[in-house]
């Protein structure tokens, strides 16, 4: 049974395409036929966070079009077996995301695949709609930040309405928290929101949290998502998250400022 | 500096962030649970009051409130001190 998780946030820059990219690379790693879509029409940038900007050829917008088959569009990722990438269009209105399409193109991925990760935009309009709208799971990509946590807020309270799960009557889509940018330094300082305090305002499970990390700007500058680099925190901590969204107990690291805390057993500055 | 102000200046960032989040948040719930019809019935009564009275958009607030199975709708009017009649 293929499951479909959206990435979203509402607001934008938080991490959600190199969450997208660490998401779609995990569950491939472990062995699942995994697609990631990218929906943000007109700003395509999954591929180059996947590393594979050279070969696109076809985007989700020709498939829906019927200009390309989805073998055609969906692009095969050459160091990870079983991982697939579905590119935005760069050019076209996002209004060709149709409802319909959008539906086709997922009901045929569904076919082979295990995952469908669909990155979505940020704000709130059609194309961060139709991104969610299939979802079964969502990972709201949220920032030690008012704004960042005001905006998920909202997001969760579309994807308690404004979903196909919904629409159809059935379990609501499973929420996850993903706190990307963590600094526990400045959260033991008093000078960010920590864990807790966004965890009891938001109120959803938390899948993890991504520490503030030099090596993501790096993966990103190579096109390599962040979760292959095992010598990273930011590439750890994802690991960490797939290995939670798929049942296992993992404690969690990167969340204490202090050596050798509670939860920071491992790793200290790095 | 008063007393007030000492103890806000020495606050951590992180507590303001939480407390202004917390009352933020709890204000876009309430109003995402507000039946859609709400500001249109409150535009109205304002038209409807104007032609009597002198007032603001402010000075008419309309609300729903839920308390177990009861809905209570609440409308609240502020008409000024002086009697602004459009007749005189």
């Amino acid at each position: 049974m293929t499951r479909i998780i959206v990435v979203t946030s509402g607001k934008g820059g938080v991490g959600k395409t190199t969450t997208s990219a660490a998401f779609a690379t995990g569950l491939a790693l472990q062995g699942y036929k995994t697609a990631v879509i990218d929906f943000d029409v007109g700003l395509r940038n999954l591929d180059l966070i996947m590393g594979c900007e050279r070969r696109v050829v076809y985007d989700f917008v020709n498939v829906i079009t019927k200009e390309a088959s989805l073998n055609q569009a969906l692009i095969r990722d050459k160091r990870i077996e079983n991982l697939y990438i579905l590119p935005a269009s760069q050019t076209r209105d996002k209004e060709a995301l149709t409802m319909e399409g959008v539906e086709a193109v997922i009901n045929e991925l569904k076919e082979t695949f295990d995952y469908i990760v669909c990155d979505s935009p940020a704000g709130i309009e059609h194309g961060a709609y139709m991104a969610m709208y299939f979802a079964d799971e969502a990972v709201v990509v949220t920032n030690p930040e008012i704004s960042s946590v005001r905006d998920s807020d909202r997001i969760l309270g579309l994807l308690a309405s404004k979903t196909k799960r919904v629409v159809e009557n059935k379990t609501p889509v499973k929420e996850h928290l993903l706190l990307t940018r963590y600094a526990p330094e400045r959260v033991k300082n008093g000078e960010m929101l920590s864990v807790g305090d966004i965890q009891e305002i938001l109120s959803i499970p938390l899948l993890g949290v991504i520490p503030e990390s030099q090596s993501v700007l790096t993966a990103s500058n190579q096109g390599i998502p962040v979760i292959m680099n095992k010598n990273s925190r930011a590439g750890l901590a994802y690991s960490d998250c797939i290995g939670r969204f798929l049942g296992e107990e993992i404690e969690f690291r990167f969340i204490d400022a202090k050596k050798g805390g509670i939860f920071g057993k491992f790793f200290g500055g790095r | 500096m008063g007393l007030f102000d000492y103890f806000h200046a020495n606050r951590k960032s992180a507590d303001v962030a939480k407390e202004r989040l917390s009352i933020l948040i709890a204000r876009d719930h309430f109003h995402r649970h507000q039946p859609s019809f709400l500001p249109a019935l409150q535009n109205e009564l304002l038209e409807v009051i104007k032609k009597y009275v002198d007032i603001d958009q402010d000075d008419v607030t309309v609300s729903l409130d839920r308390e177990e199975d009861c809905e209570i709708l609440e409308l609240n009017i502020a008409l000024p001190e002086k009697r602004h009649n459009k007749e005189a």
